[in-house]
This record gives structure tokens, C-alpha cells and sequence, in this order.
């Protein structure tokens, strides 16, 4: 199996080595990784589904869905014994709904030709001939000229076309990225037919995350065996972290999964107030105990026992002087406005189960029981994962602040809140 | 778990996407499904008793949204 | 011949009388359909989408018997091509085809609605709403097919059907173009 000099693999893989700003051009991308091997060894699509099989690659959208399984399914959707009359479909979620969450936008902006060659390998993999690019608004632009770039120099034979994702939270959904793009409406869908089997324009589509694909690139190129040196066994590999809050650098990161999360922290220059919490994950993801957590590694198995995951990629540290739940009850109220609204539960309950928090933090009081009655009622009760993950962020803030509901009904609580970003108006 | 006819259990599933909060399920079936507190239905997750299972496929007909379904327990 | 006249004088009684009463079933129908959708939350949702389907289906025994003895008349010529190609009759031709029309577009509601959970929801509901079609066919049926609006009784179920359907019509209108419900607060929320 030809494959291409193996580059010195040290991080960072996905991003440029210096902060130089402004997007790697198709000549700079191609001399730094080399181009993906040629021939029709290595370029079958099984084969190279196999190779990122062992690589274990996994989603980095903050599902973490195993991707060879996924890019199995889609391919074996044309072979079905009710054959898909249509060609796949591959879909590059670049869409980042997260108001928190920068990783994605860092990448297409930074390294926009490394997730265009993910895509076109994603594609031929399940045997599409197209693949579609949705990225944030604020990366348009870099996307279109990378392309145009591809195109001038006929670097593929896939087609590839750019969309501008949707300027909504859920919008980042798989179903719901499929959703705005047929009909431009960023919603999710009901699940059965599963996006393997029946998606965009009914056929079976892959949608992927813009950060495994680049990963998926250089799998392609350099082999499992590359991937693996960084990370862990269980997880191999490394992944963006978007660090944000009390640190004195914030930004975008790439570091091997299993790192020590206060080594993460290192990375933005360390915390730059004492810290009371980190939220982990994301706007779905889990507060924890900044003490307790600084010494685990940033992984699904490290965090596992606190409760917590790396989620979409992110670390939130808020400092000592903040009000958590005057955080979460932001945070939550952003949430509910940000329902599809296609669901009553989370239409109605989120809304209301953010009226309790606010109530919390202010001081007014509420009633836990309600409270608990209504996180219940909302989780998993949806067309997506939505209600879910906010059901999560809010048990979790309850148990990290817990301590603290006694000094806000006493309205002894003397935080500010404004770390966590919280778009208003709807925009990001 | 199957049922003396050979047939597979199978329990009640809400598309939450498709449901209006009409609220005829509830009350077709009042021992397998309840509404929350803003007129969804909460629908059991055990599978059917066999002597409701008539009854279970008729609210199903009855969902003018079609939004309940039966599904095969696995 | 006086017994044929009178065989023939029982069949027309038979078919307006039907008429009327399958006029009154469809235009509940209409109404309890369009009212499950509008209005506040109701006690029993069942009853009314149950009575709603019962009325659809007594509607079609009317309606068997009301095109069955009009046909069947020998005064009148109709002929049974006119039980579901508008305007074949020779005899009121206009009329009869709107009657025709109403059964065409009303048998598309049925079978799809008996049909619903195979067509799946939205193929149903498109079709389902050719209901708003049908009803004011039936009704211009019923106004120009026969005499009968000259019974004082008659006259008044007639109207009286127009003005329910009418009413709930425009509710629904209304309502369509008021858009959706904004998120309704819990109550006992501030509890």
C-alpha cells in the first residue's frame, strides 16, 4: 500500500503550525501534509474505510459516533435489498450552532483545504459524487475561495458546493443540517428513516462533522497506526478545544485526547482568577468542580465518573466571582428560545423550567419539586436531543451549585453573571 | 417476551415532532398513557399487556396527527 | 300506472328525504372536524374526533339511499353514469353534476382517511382538505336539485347547515392566518 512520506507527527495536526492568520492555500496545505495517496490500491473506498476503522476514528461533532461504521452504513445503503435509487450524498457539518464554540470555524478558516479533502475522500468512500460544505457565515467567504482554488487546480473529481449553515442553535443537528438544506429550514426530523438510509433528497447521506473529516484526511494518508500515536487507546487521536472564560488567552487548541484538563487550561495561558467551576462540553455538557476536575484527563473515560464529556470540544472555566446559576439560567433561557418548536415538551417545558432558574438565581425562590417534576417531563421527550442535553446542563448545575441555593434564597448571592456567551436577538 | 399467539411484544412510541398535544390518546388509553403538565403524552415505555393491545391499535388510528405508534419491543 | 306513480312518488320522497338528512350529517362532520383543531382544550377530544368519523360514515348510508331511489326514479332521467361523472345527467344537469362533484372529491376523503395510516399524514391531509370543496358542492347540490327549500322545515335545515359550516369555515380561515399558539406559560408555575 503506497502512501505518502509519513510527516513527523507531532501536534498540531489539523492546524497551521504558527498563528499566522488567514486561511493555508492549496499550495501551502499540499507541501506541509503531501498530497492523499494515488493509485487504486490505497483509493478504494474499502480499503480506506478499513484504515479509519483501525484508526478508530470517532465523531468530533459531539456525538462521537465510531466513523467507519457510519461511512459502512452509507455505503451500504446502495446495496440494500430496497436499493437506494440515488447516490449518496456527503454532507461537511461545519454549522457549529454553539454560541460557545469557535473550533469549527477556527478550522475552516485556518485549515479550510484539510476538511475540503476530508470531504471528497468522505465521498468517495460511500460512492457520492458530490459533497456539500455548510459552514458558519463568518467563514463563507474562505470556503468559496478554497474551493474555487480546488477547482482551478481540477484537484478532485468529487463536486463540491459551500452553503451557509443557519443561524440557530439546533441548526447543527445532522437531520436538521439536511433539513436546511432541502428546504431551508433548520429543524430536526423525525428519525426513521435513519440520514444513512434516507436523507438529503432521499438519499442515503453522510453527515460529518468538518473536524473528523480532517481527521479522515490525514488517516487516508498517513495510516491508523499514525493516528493513534496521540491520545488514548480508547480514544485515540486528538482533537480542537474551544477554551473560553476565566483564562488568559482564550481560543482554539488541538490537543491528544486524555490530556489533563488543567494542562488544556495551561494552553490558554491558565486560569486568570481562581476558579469555582468549569463547564465541560458545551451548552449540553456538565459543570463540575474546577478542583476536582483540573487533574482529570479530557476524555469521555476521564469524566466519565463526574459525569461529564468532552461534548462539542469546549472547556468554560468560570471564575469565583461568578454566579453559576445566574450562568446556567442564561444559558437556559437561551436554549428554550432556541427550540425548534416542533415539539411540545421542549416548546413549552424548556421555557418554563428556564423561568424556575432565573427565579433560583434571583433570589425569588422556586420550587424544587417543580423543578425536578419539570426536568423529568422535558428529558428525552423531543424529536432530538435538545430538551436532553439541557435537562443535563441544569441537574448538573444543581449539583455543582447546590451548596449555593441556600445564599440565593437568603439573596446573599453576590456574583456577576456575563462569562458564558449568550447571543441575543437570535444572531451568533 | 412474546405473547401466547406468537406474536412479539410491542410497546407505544410518541413521534414528539408529529404530536399536537390533541390529547386523544390519553384519553383512549388512560393506563398506559398520561399527559404532562402541558398536554403531551408521557406513553410507558413497558411493553402492551396483551388484552390492551386491541385497544393500543386503535389509538394509534385515532392520533389525528399520527403520531403514536406501535413499535416491536427489542 | 297509479302504482307506478306511487312506487315512483316514494322513491323521490326517499331521496330528499336522505338528502336532507345527509346534508345535516356532512355539515356536522364539517364542524366537528374543524372544530378539533380550533378551540380551547376541550374535556373529551376523543368524543369529538370519534363523532366526527361516526357522522362521516352514517354519511355514506345517506348518501347510498339518496343517490340509489334518485336513480332508480323512473320520472326523472339521471342515469347512473351521473353518480360519479359531473354533469352527465339529462335531467338538471348543472345541478346534479354539483351533487356528482361533491360525491367525486367527498369519496377521495373517505378512502384516503380509511386508508390514513398506510398514505402516511401528509398525503392524507392533502387530500383531506378537499373537504373544503366538497361541502359547498353538496350545498349548491342541495339549494338547486330539488324544490324543496319552499318547506318552511326544510328551508330551515338547509340554512341552518350553511350558516355552521359558514361559521366554523371562517373561524378556521381566521385562525390559518393568525399563525400559531405562542409558547402558553405553565400554570402553577409561580406556585
Amino acid at each position: 500500500m503506497t502512501r505518502t512520506t509519513p510527516w513527523p507527527g507531532t501536534l498540531p495536526r489539523l492546524l497551521p503550525a504558527c498563528r499566522v492568520a488567514g486561511p493555508v492555500s492549496l499550495a501551502e496545505h499540499t507541501a506541509r501534509y503531501g498530497p492523499p495517496p494515488s493509485g487504486p490500491g490505497p483509493r478504494r473506498p474499502e480499503a480506506m474505510i478499513a484504515e479509519v476503522d483501525r484508526a478508530g476514528l470517532t465523531g468530533r461533532g459531539g456525538a462521537g459516533f465510531p466513523t467507519a461504521r457510519k461511512l459502512a452504513a452509507v455505503a451500504a445503503a446502495r446495496h440494500a435489498p430496497v436499493a437506494a435509487r440515488h447516490a449518496p450524498a456527503v454532507v461537511a457539518n461545519g454549522t457549529e450552532g454553539e454560541p460557545a464554540s469557535a473550533k469549527d470555524q477556527v478550522l475552516m478558516a485556518r485549515s479550510p483545504q484539510l476538511v475540503l479533502d476530508g470531504a471528497v475522500l468522505a465521498a468517495e468512500m460511500v460512492g457520492a459524487g458530490e459533497a456539500l460544505v455548510v459552514v458558519h457565515r463568518r467563514v463563507r467567504e474562505i470556503v468559496d475561495e478554497a474551493v474555487a482554488e480546488r477547482v482551478r487546480a481540477r484537484a478532485d473529481r468529487v463536486r463540491l458546493e459551500v452553503r451557509t449553515a443557519a443561524d440557530r442553535f439546533v441548526a447543527g443537528e445532522a437531520s436538521a443540517v439536511v433539513h436546511w438544506i432541502e428546504r431551508g429550514v433548520p429543524a430536526p426530523t423525525a428519525t426513521p428513516p435513519r440520514l444513512a438510509q434516507r436523507g438529503l433528497h432521499r438519499a442515503p447521506t453522510l453527515v460529518q462533522n468538518v473536524e473528523t473529516l480532517a481527521h479522515l484526511a490525514l488517516i487516508v494518508r498517513y495510516g491508523a497506526g499514525w493516528f493513534r500515536s496521540a491520545g488514548t487507546a480508547a480514544e485515540p487521536g486528538s482533537m480542537l478545544v474551544t477554551v473560553l472564560g476565566a483564562v488568559r488567552e482564550p481560543g482554539v487548541f488541538e490537543v491528544p485526547i486524555g490530556t489533563p484538563v488543567g494542562r488544556v487550561l495551561d494552553q490558554a495561558g491558565g486560569a486568570s482568577a481562581p476558579l469555582q467551576a468549569l463547564l465541560l462540553g458545551g451548552y449540553f455538557g456538565t459543570w463540575v468542580d474546577a478542583a476536582e476536575a483540573a487533574g482529570r484527563p479530557f476524555s469521555s473515560a476521564g469524566l466519565a465518573d463526574l459525569g461529564a464529556g468532552t461534548g462539542a470540544g469546549l472547556i468554560a472555566a468560570l471564575p469565583a466571582g461568578a454566579c453559576g446559576l445566574g450562568e446556567t439560567a442564561r444559558v437556559v433561557r437561551y436554549l428554550a428560545g432556541e427550540s425548534a418548536g416542533q415539539c411540545g415538551p421542549c416548546r413549552f417545558g424548556l421555557p418554563a423550567i428556564a423561568g424556575l432558574l432565573e427565579r433560583l438565581a434571583d433570589g425569588r425562590g422556586a420550587d424544587p419539586g417543580l423543578l425536578q417534576r419539570w426536568l423529568g417531563q422535558v428529558d428525552r421527550r423531543g424529536g432530538c436531543a435538545h430538551p436532553d442535553g439541557t435537562v443535563r446542563l441544569v441537574r448538573s448545575a444543581l449539583r455543582t451549585f447546590g451548596a449555593e441555593l441556600s445564599r440565593h434564597a437568603d439573596g446573599r448571592c453576590r456574583g456577576r453573571a456575563g462569562v458564558l456567551p449568550v447571543p441575543s436577538g437570535g444572531s451568533r | 417476551m412474546t405473547l401466547p399467539a406468537g406474536r412479539p411484544a410491542a410497546r407505544l412510541r410518541v413521534d414528539f415532532i408529529a404530536c399536537d398535544g390533541r390529547g386523544l390518546c390519553a384519553e383512549a388509553l388512560p393506563g398506559l398513557i398520561s399527559l404532562d403538565d402541558w398536554g403531551f403524552p408521557a406513553v410507558s415505555r413497558r411493553a402492551v399487556p396483551p388484552r390492551l393491545l386491541a385497544d393500543a391499535r386503535a389509538t394509534v388510528r385515532a392520533c389525528p396527527k399520527l403520531a403514536l405508534r406501535l413499535e416491536p419491543v427489542r | 300506472m297509479s302504482a307506478a306513480l306511487g312506487g315512483s312518488q316514494a322513491l323521490w320522497f326517499v331521496s330528499r328525504a336522505s338528502g336532507l338528512a345527509l346534508l345535516a350529517a356532512v355539515s356536522a362532520a364539517v364542524v366537528l372536524g374543524v372544530a378539533a383543531r380550533l378551540g380551547p382544550r376541550r374535556r373529551s377530544p376523543l368524543a369529538v374526533g370519534e363523532l366526527h368519523r361516526t357522522l362521516a360514515l352514517f354519511s355514506v348510508a345517506f348518501l347510498g339511499l339518496h343517490v340509489v331511489t334518485a336513480i332508480a326514479d323512473p320520472y326523472v332521467t339521471i342515469g347512473w353514469a351521473a353518480t360519479v361523472l359531473p354533469f352527465a345527467s339529462p335531467y338538471r344537469t348543472l345541478a346534479i353534476g354539483m351533487g356528482t362533484l361533491a360525491v367525486d372529491l367527498g369519496g377521495a376523503v373517505l378512502v384516503t382517511s380509511v386508508a390514513r395510516t398506510r398514505l402516511g399524514y401528509r398525503a392524507w391531509r392533502a387530500v383531506h382538505g378537499l373537504a373544503y370543496l366538497a361541502w359547498p358542492a353538496a350545498f349548491a347540490h342541495s339549494v338547486t336539485a330539488g324544490n324543496d327549500l319552499r318547506i318552511w322545515w326544510a328551508a330551515l335545515v338547509v340554512w341552518g347547515c350553511a350558516t355552521a359550516v359558514a361559521t366554523a369555515m371562517v373561524a378556521r380561515l381566521l385562525s390559518w392566518l393568525r399563525g400559531p399558539d405562542p409558547a402558553v406559560p405553565a400554570e402553577g408555575m409561580f406556585r
